[in-house]
């Protein structure tokens, strides 16, 4: 029997075993909507903005190691979803994308809503495709999840014009893919990682130094068991957290510009450095020149080749999959019958927990008049026992969850790393609550990130998505505002947000609960009614410090041990 | 240092734009690129002439084999090659003038392909520093038009870009 196009690419959809697709209708996608209100296998959210339909997608597959989908119609569709498409890019998310596009004949006439979906898409994604011909819709799909979820995964984008997805041709979903030009890597290279194994239990000053690629990877058994069998110390990235528990003794804190003195020390000083499904960005090591003064062996195991020496220098290149690699790295080290040199590893100890105490951990001075930020991400962790799901937008608050709130389990933590885009947190948290019907899932977030998708309460209320928002309302864009006041001579340029909603009436008016909460006595029982609320998405509006900074903080260009410790406390 | 970079792509709508957006995306230089089908008419080949330091090189290569259209890559530069580029050059022709571009074309193995009373075009195929020397040989203002391909390279021996 013969299908349409439209047909075709939902039968796709259920083949994958797709659960959920976010999406918005319009135009160009009536007849894949069509197809969808004929089955019930894939189940449709609808979103507010097609922005939310891919963060929402993202989150999903974040926080499930599955293929998240969205479907957008073509022209502005298409072009709202360009943020989220490129979130999930930087971050590495699988992700499939579909696009509807004006009718083949129209292409290039600007048709009413027509844009350059491939064109536009090209630099943010994985890969693309315009489908002309209704034949190709099913192996085009089937390359799509291939693509996005193999090797480094990311977003890869399908473009079906209007009138392929009305054409008609037999289905049939291939079994399997395979893409002459595409060779993602698997196992890493043996005489390497004997290498590696070499140049670690030689080390004197070693350290670990993980990343978004040990939780793409689902290794964060193998890395807990080499920090723990080796016993160095162990960093991870704003994306790694949760890779290695936050609990465990090896584990010195996020690095990078807002990582723990210790952290950064040890990584600027160490002598052999093994990089993990990380990519020393610019917010993670500073200034290149600064990080190349102190001489040190690197280790870099990475998937994707592009991603070793491209900022740093790399001793030894692994090109695999971090799991796999691991593996083959700790069964070397368990059958050499060798350890580390346990006097230099003493003394190497001896030195972080100096730095430890130099830092003073992270601290901040709490109040009783006002409330403090951090102090509500310390009783958020308390009272969720670390077992939350937690989206964040991007700013101050992002910085704060990151550091008191203790990851220990990975694919807990989902924020936009790379390419930093407030209005992140509420449309992933929907995604990881439709992923996690039971589970506790919260977002949070400040006034200004959370204003940037906040349509997206009607979705929650539609789909009765019980997330618990976490603002801490200052009143300031505050990460913007703490730079102003570091590097800009307190000019506080546009960072304050005035005229701001009624969030509790907001709340209220989508349908769910809102609270408002001024006093340090009161942040704990709120939070505990909030979360007892299993139902109700609630809406927690912490009226927090506007003075208050995140620290420590490496100012950007500067080196990682240029950095700048709270004030006295 | 000047990097000579061959690859076999799916000859595909798009595929072109997918390397020359990664160029501009990436700050990456490039003096020319030249691509057309192979014999076989699923591949193209392109070669890419680029500059940069090694460290840029290596990220060139790898950003242009991270690409899922690119199916094979090589740096003809890292080895013994060949490199050959066409030129048209359409010069100003009176009397005078026409018997000395022909000497010059002569002398760097050129063809006059056409001739008009005022006007001679010449054909020549070689590396692109011989077609800039030929540029240089021959009078400036007499230089109407030039039509250049960008480079094409091909490994010597046994070096051999195939799937």
């Amino acid at each position: 029997m013969e299908l349409t196009g439209a047909e075709i690419a939902i039968r796709c959809l259920q083949e994958e075993g797709v659960e959920y697709v976010f999406g918005y209708p319009g135009g160009a996608v009536l007849f894949i909507y069509d197809a969808l209100f004929n089955q019930d296998k894939v189940k449709h959210i609808l979103v507010r903005h097609e922005q939310a339909a891919v963060h929402a997608a993202d989150g999903y597959a974040r926080s499930t190691d599955r293929v998240g989908v969205a479907l957008v119609t073509s022209g502005p569709g298409l072009t709202n979803a360009v943020t989220g498409i490129a979130t999930a890019y930087m971050d590495s998310t699988p992700l499939v994308v579909i696009s509807g596009q004006v009718p083949t004949g129209a292409i290039g006439e600007d048709a009413f809503q027509e844009v350059d979906a491939v064109g536009i898409t090209r630099p943010c994604v994985k890969h693309n495709f315009l489908v002309k011909d209704v034949k190709d819709i099913a192996q085009t799909i089937k390359k799509a999840f291939y693509l996005a979820k193999s090797g480094r995964p990311g977003p890869v984008l399908v473009d079906i014009p209007k009138d392929v997805s009305n054409h008609r041709t037999a289905f049939e979903y291939p079994a399997s893919v395979t893409i002459r030009s595409y060779h993602p890597a698997g196992k890493g290279d043996s005489g390497q990682i004997g290498l590696a194994a070499r140049m670690l239990l030689e080390a004197e000053r070693p350290m670990v130094y993980a990343g978004g690629g040990v939780i793409l990877s689902e290794a964060s058994g193998q890395l807990a068991e080499l920090v723990r069998t080796l016993g160095f110390p162990c960093t991870s990235t704003l994306m790694g957290l949760g890779g290695l528990p936050a609990g465990d003794r090896h584990f010195v804190g996020m690095l990078g510009m807002h990582g723990t003195y210790e952290a950064n020390m040890a990584m600027q000083h160490c002598d052999v450095l093994l990089a993990v499904g990380a990519r020393f960005d610019d917010r993670v090591i500073g200034n290149v020149a600064h990080f190349a003064q102190v001489p040190r062996k690197i280790i870099h195991i990475d998937i994707d080749p592009s991603s070793i020496a491209k900022r740093v220098k790399v001793d030894v290149p692994i090109v695999g999959d971090v799991k796999l690699v691991l593996d083959e790295l700790l069964g070397v080290l368990r059958g050499g019958g060798r350890a580390p040199d346990a006097a230099a590893l003493s003394s190497w100890w001896k030195q972080v927990e100096e730095w430890q105490a130099v830092g003073g951990g992270l601290r901040y001075k709490n109040s009783s008049e006002i409330i403090k930020p951090q102090f509500v991400i310390e009783k958020l962790h308390e009272i969720t026992g670390g077992e939350a799901f937690v989206t964040s937008d991007v700013g101050q608050h992002q910085m704060w969850t990151a550091q008191y709130y203790k990851f220990d389990k990975p694919r807990r933590w989902i924020t936009s790393g790379g390419l930093g885009t407030m209005g992140f947190g509420l449309p992933a948290a929907m995604g990881v609550q439709l992923a996690h019907p039971g589970a506790t899932v919260a977002c949070v977030t400040g006034e200004g990130s959370i204003q940037m998708n906040i349509q997206e309460l009607s979705t929650c209320k539609q789909f009765r998505l019980p997330i618990k928002i976490v603002a801490l309302n200052n009143g300031y864009l505050g990460m913007v505002r703490q730079w102003q006041e570091f590097f800009h001579g307190n000019r506080y340029s546009e960072t304050y947000m005035d005229a701001l909603p009624d969030f509790v009436g907001l709340a209220e008016a989508y349908g769910h609960v809102g609270m408002r909460i001024e006093k340090p006595a009161d942040v704990e029982p709120a939070l505990k009614e909030a979360f007892a609320r299993k139902r109700d998405l609630v809406f927690m509006d912490f009226r927090t410090d506007p003075s208050e900074n995140v620290y420590p903080m490496v100012p950007g260009g500067r080196g990682l041990s240029e950095i700048i410790l709270a004030e006295d406390l | 240092m000047r990097h000579i970079i061959s690859l076999l792509m799916e000859n595909e709508a798009g595929a072109l734009s997918r390397v020359a957006g990664l160029f501009s995306a990436r700050g990456y230089n490039i003096e020319s690129l030249s691509v057309a089908p192979t014999e076989d008419p699923t591949l193209s080949r392109m070669t890419i002439v680029t500059s940069g330091s090694d460290a840029v090189i290596e990220q060139i290569n790898k950003q242009l084999n991270k690409l899922v259209d690119v199916a094979a890559l090589i740096d003809l530069s890292e080895g013994e090659h060949l490199e050959r580029e066409l030129m048209l050059v359409k010069v100003r022709a009176d009397d005078a003038a026409r018997d000395e571009i022909k000497r010059s074309a002569d002398i760097f193995r050129g063809r006059v392909i056409d001739e008009s009373d005022s006007t001679c075009t010449i054909e020549l195929t070689d590396t692109c520093a011989r077609l800039d020397e030929f540029l240089r040989a021959i009078r400036r203002d007499l230089i109407l038009e030039t039509v250049r391909t960008g480079a094409s390279g091909i490994g010597r021996g046994d070096r051999v870009l195939k799937l």
